[in-house]
C-alpha cells in the first residue's frame, strides 16, 4: 500500500522536490512560502544526502545560486513569497533566457487578501513575461505529482518552470500519497553553451528559440494531465477554473458539475481549449485566485464574440482570495443558510508580543522625534512594522525591503530632518546594506536604527544573515565607527536609549544605532532545543 | 460520515495543536482529511482560525462554506462568536469561556456569555481551570479538545492516541497531564451534550 501523510501543501511541494532526487533548495523566508524551506530542513532524507538547504540572504541571491546549480546538471529548487520575485526578477526574467540544465523550479507563493503581504499582485503575469512554463496546483496530491513533473518538463525543455501557490494551497493540509524517492543527477554541462553568456548576439539567437519554445509549450499543455476538459450537458455556461478556485466550483457541485468546465492547472494558456469551449457554450465564467490573469487575456479590447463572467465583470470579487461562497453566488447558487453574525464582536488585530525589544525601541525612540515639530520615521517590513498601530504610531512608511535606509535618505536630501530609518537586521542584510552604502557616499545626514533581534521574527524565527557581524558590516560599508552605537532595548534603559538617539540625530551624517535583544519566540525556542539535547 | 470544523482562538493559544490530534486520528480511521491554517501576520497576538474538514468521501475545498460548520471548536469565547456565519443551523459551538483581552474595546462580558447560552446547542468550559485542575495549566486546548470529542464521531480512545504521539518527546509527565485535561474536558462536555 502507498504511504500516506497528511501535508501542508508547502511540505507536499517539498516532499516532492526531496523525491524527484532534489540537490538544493534555495530560499529567502516569506509567508506563505517559509513551511517549504523549513520541512527540507528538517527531512532526514535532506540530511542523508546533504542537500543545500540553509537560508539565502535574499530572492535574488537564492535565485541566482539555484541557477549556479542547474548549469551544472543538478535540480534545484526555489522558494519566495510573490513580492520577492519583484527582487529575484532580473535573474528570473534572465534564467529564461540562459534556460536550464539541470531541472530548476521557482516556487512563487501568493497572498491574495493579503493575509501577510503589501500586495495582491499575481506570479503567473511574471511567467507569461519571461516565457517561462507555469504550474498551478489545485490540490496538495497535486502538488506533490506536479513538482516532479515540473523537474521533468524543466530538463526536456532546458527552460526553469514557475510553480505558482496561493495561499490556502500552501497552508492547507491534505492526505497525499506518496512515491518512493529517486536518485539526484549527476554533475554535468550545458550542450548549447552559448545561451549561458547573455551577450546582445547570443541573446537574440536565444530569444527566438525561447519563443519557439514557449508556442511547444503550450502544446504540452493541451495535452497535459493538468489541464482537462470535463464535458457537461448543460451548454448555457462554460467554465474556466484555474488552480484552487476549481476546488471552490466543485464544492458547490457535489454531484457534479453540470456545465462543461475546463480546468487549468499548467500555462502558456493552451488557447485550442479555451476556443473549445467557447465554440460549445453560450457564456463563459472565469473562475481565478488572484488577479484575472486568464479573463483578460481571452477578454481583450475588441467587442467579445460571447459573455465573459468573471472578476473583471464583477460577477466575482475584484480583490481578495475567492470563498466557496464567492464562487457560489457568481454561479447564481442560493447561498447557505447560515447564523446572524454576533454584533458584539470586535476586530482583533495583531500586535508586538509583550518583551518585545522593538516596543522599547520604538517607545524611546519615538519620544524623542516627538521633541521635533517633523520627525519623520521610515520603516520597513518585520515585526517592527506594527509600530505603526497604538499605542505606538512611530513611523511614517512601510513599502519593500529596504526602503527605509534609501527613503530616508532621499527625503533628507529634500531638507527633511530628522529622517531616521527603522530597519530590521534580516531586512537589513537582505537590501538595506546597499543603501547604506548609498548613504555614506552620498553624506545624507539621516539615522538608522538597525533593531536587531537576532532573528527573522515575523516569518517564524529563521537564522539572520548578519548575526553578530551588523557592527562590522555598517562599519566595512564606511560609517564612522564613533556613530555606530549598540544598546540593549530594555525598559531600563530608556534615557540612556533616548540620549543616544537624541545625539545622533544631532550629528549631521550617516549614523546607526543598534538596539540588540534577542526575540523571545525565538528565545523561547532556543531555550527549549537547549533543553531537549 | 462528514465534520466541517472551526477552530479558534488567539494568536499563540494553541489552536493548531487541537488540528493536529484530531488530523492524525481522522488519518489513523482512513479519512479524508483538509485543514487550512493560519500562519504569519495574524499569530502575534491576533485573531486566528482554522477550517478543519473530515469526511469518508472526497473533500473539495480547504475552506468551509458560511452555514456549513458542524462545530465551532474555540479556545476563546468572543472568537466563538466571530464565526457565528459559519455554523450550520444544527451546529454546535464548545468554547472556553475564559476571555483573552488584549484589546481596549473587548466586549462587556455579560453580553458575551448571554450571546452564548442562548445559542442552541453549546458547550461552556472553563479550560483554564480544567487545565489548571489537572497540573498541566498549558493544557487548555487538550481539555478543549476533549469537550470537542463527544461531538466527533471519531473514537476518544484514538484521539489520546493522538496526544500520546504529539507529546511524545517532551515525557510521560506532560503526555499524563494532558490526557488528564482531556478528559476532565471530556466529562464536562459529557454531561452538557446528554440533554
Ligand atoms: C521581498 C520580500 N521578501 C520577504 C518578505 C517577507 N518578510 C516580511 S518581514 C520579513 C523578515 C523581517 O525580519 P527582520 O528584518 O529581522 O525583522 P523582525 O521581523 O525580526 O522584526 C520577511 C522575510 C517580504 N515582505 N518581502
Ligand atoms: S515574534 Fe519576536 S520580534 Fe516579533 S513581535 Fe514577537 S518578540 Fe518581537
Amino acid at each position: 500500500m502507498p504511504k500516506r501523510e497528511l501535508l501542508l501543501g508547502d511540505e507536499a511541494l517539498a516532499l516532492g522536490a526531496l523525491h524527484a532526487g532534489l540537490s538544493g533548495v534555495f530560499a529567502y523566508p516569506g509567508t506563505p512560502s517559509t513551511e517549504i524551506t523549513e520541512y527540507i530542513q528538517g527531512h532526514p532524507l535532506a540530511a542523508e544526502r546533504n542537500v543545500h538547504r540553509t537560508w539565502s540572504t535574499n530572492e535574488k541571491t537564492a535565485m541566482e545560486e539555484a541557477l549556479g546549480m542547474s548549469f551544472v546538471g543538478k535540480r534545484a529548487l526555489v522558494c519566495m513569497k510573490h513580492v520577492g520575485l519583484n527582487v529575484a526578477a532580473d535573474a528570473f526574467v534572465n534564467s529564461g533566457m540562459t534556460g536550464a540544465h539541470g531541472g530548476l523550479v521557482v516556487v512563487v507563493a501568493d497572498d491574495p487578501s493579503m493575509h501577510s503581504s503589501q500586495n495582491e499582485q499575481d506570479s503567473r503575469f511574471y511567467g507569461q513575461f519571461a516565457l517561462i512554463p507555469t504550474f498551478e496546483p489545485s490540490t496538495q496530491q497535486e502538488t506533490y505529482d506536479m513538482i516532479q513533473e515540473a523537474f521533468d518538463l524543466s530538463e526536456r525543455y532546458q527552460i526553469p518552470v514557475l510553480m505558482r501557490l496561493t495561499t490556502r494551497m500552501a497552508h492547507s493540509r491534505a492526505v497525499v500519497e506518496v512515491r518512493e524517492p529517486k536518485a539526484e543527477n549527476p554533475l554535468s554541462y550545458p550542450q548549447k553553451a552559448r545561451q549561458w553568456v547573455l551577450m546582445p548576439g547570443n541573446s537574440r539567437l536565444r530569444y527566438k528559440e525561447l519563443i519557439a519554445d514557449n508556442e511547444r509549450l503550450e502544446l504540452e499543455a493541451a495535452e497535459s494531465r493538468f489541464n482537462h476538459y470535463a464535458e457537461g450537458g448543460d451548454k448555457r455556461l462554460g467554465i474556466i477554473a484555474s488552480g484552487i478556485a476549481y476546488n471552490y466550483l466543485m464544492e458547490n457541485y457535489p454531484d457534479g458539475c453540470p456545465y462543461p468546465v475546463l480546468k487549468i492547472s499548467q500555462y502558456p494558456l493552451p488557447k485550442e481549449l479555451v476556443r473549445r469551449l467557447a465554440a460549445e457554450c453560450h457564456e463563459l465564467l472565469v473562475i481565478e485566485e488572484g488577479q484575472p490573469f486568464i479573463e483578460q487575456a481571452i477578454r481583450g479590447v475588441l467587442p467579445e464574440p460571447l459573455k465573459i463572467r468573471g472578476r473583471m465583470s464583477g460577477e466575482l470579487p475584484r480583490t481578495g482570495e475567492l470563498t466557496p461562497d464567492s464562487v457560489r453566488a457568481a454561479l447564481g447558487l442560493a447561498p447557505h443558510r447560515a447564523h446572524a453574525a454576533s454584533q458584539i464582536v470586535v476586530p482583533r488585530p495583531p500586535a508586538l508580543c509583550q518583551g518585545c525589544g522593538h516596543r522599547d525601541m520604538y517607545t524611546a525612540l519615538t519620544e524623542v522625534v516627538r521633541e521635533f515639530p517633523n520627525g519623520k520615521v521610515f520603516s520597513d517590513i518585520g515585526c517592527y512594522t506594527l509600530g505603526w498601530l497604538a499605542p505606538f504610531h512611530a513611523i511614517d512608511t512601510c513599502v519593500d525591503m529596504g526602503a527605509s535606509i534609501t527613503m530616508a535618505i532621499g527625503a533628507a536630501h529634500a531638507g527633511q530632518h530628522p529622517s531616521v530609518a527603522v530597519i530590521g537586521d534580516s531586512t537589513f542584510t537582505h537590501s538595506g546594506m546597499t543603501g547604506l552604502l548609498d548613504a555614506v557616499n552620498e553624506g545624507a545626514n539621516i539615522t538608522v536604527v538597525i533593531s536587531d533581534n537576532l532573528t527573522t521574527g515575523m516569518t517564524g524565527g529563521q537564522d539572520s544573515a548578519g548575526t553578530g557581524r551588523l557592527e562590522q558590516i555598517c562599519a566595512g560599508i564606511g560609517v564612522d565607527p564613533a556613530h555606530i552605537r549598540v544598546v540593549v532595548p530594555l525598559p531600563k534603559n530608556r534615557e540612556e536609549m533616548k540620549r543616544i538617539i537624541r545625539e545622533e540625530i544631532a550629528y549631521k551624517g550617516v549614523s546607526v544605532i543598534i538596539p540588540r535583544r534577542e526575540c523571545i519566540q525565538t528565545a523561547k525556542r532556543h531555550a527549549a532545543a537547549r533543553n531537549k539535547k | 460520515m462528514k465534520k466541517d470544523i472551526i477552530l479558534s482562538g488567539v494568536g499563540g493559544q494553541g489552536i493548531l495543536s487541537i488540528a493536529t490530534v484530531i488530523g492524525r486520528a481522522a488519518l489513523a480511521e482512513g479519512l479524508q482529511i483538509k485543514q487550512a491554517e493560519v500562519h504569519g501576520m495574524s499569530q502575534r497576538g491576533g485573531d486566528v482560525q482554522s477550517h478543519l474538514r473530515i469526511s469518508s468521501s472526497e473533500i473539495r475545498s480547504d475552506l468551509i462554506p458560511r452555514g456549513g460548520a458542524d462545530l465551532i471548536v474555540s479556545l476563546e469565547p468572543m472568537e466563538a462568536l466571530r464565526y457565528l456565519p459559519w455554523l450550520s443551523a444544527e451546529g454546535w459551538v464548545v468554547t472556553n469561556t475564559v476571555p483573552f483581552v488584549n484589546i481596549p474595546n473587548y466586549p462587556d462580558e455579560k453580553a458575551l456569555d448571554a450571546e452564548l447560552h442562548a445559542l442552541p446547542h453549546v458547550v461552556l468550559l472553563d479550560a483554564d481551570a480544567l487545565a489548571r485542575e489537572a497540573a498541566s495549566p498549558r493544557s487548555a486546548n487538550m481539555a478543549l479538545l476533549g469537550a470537542t470529542a463527544p461531538l466527533l464521531d471519531i473514537a476518544a480512545e484514538r484521539l489520546e492516541e493522538g496526544i500520546r504521539a504529539i507529546f511524545a518527546r517532551k515525557g510521560d509527565a506532560v503526555v499524563e497531564a494532558n490526557l488528564a485535561a482531556f478528559r476532565a474536558g471530556y466529562e464536562t462536555a459529557k454531561k452538557q451534550t446528554a440533554r
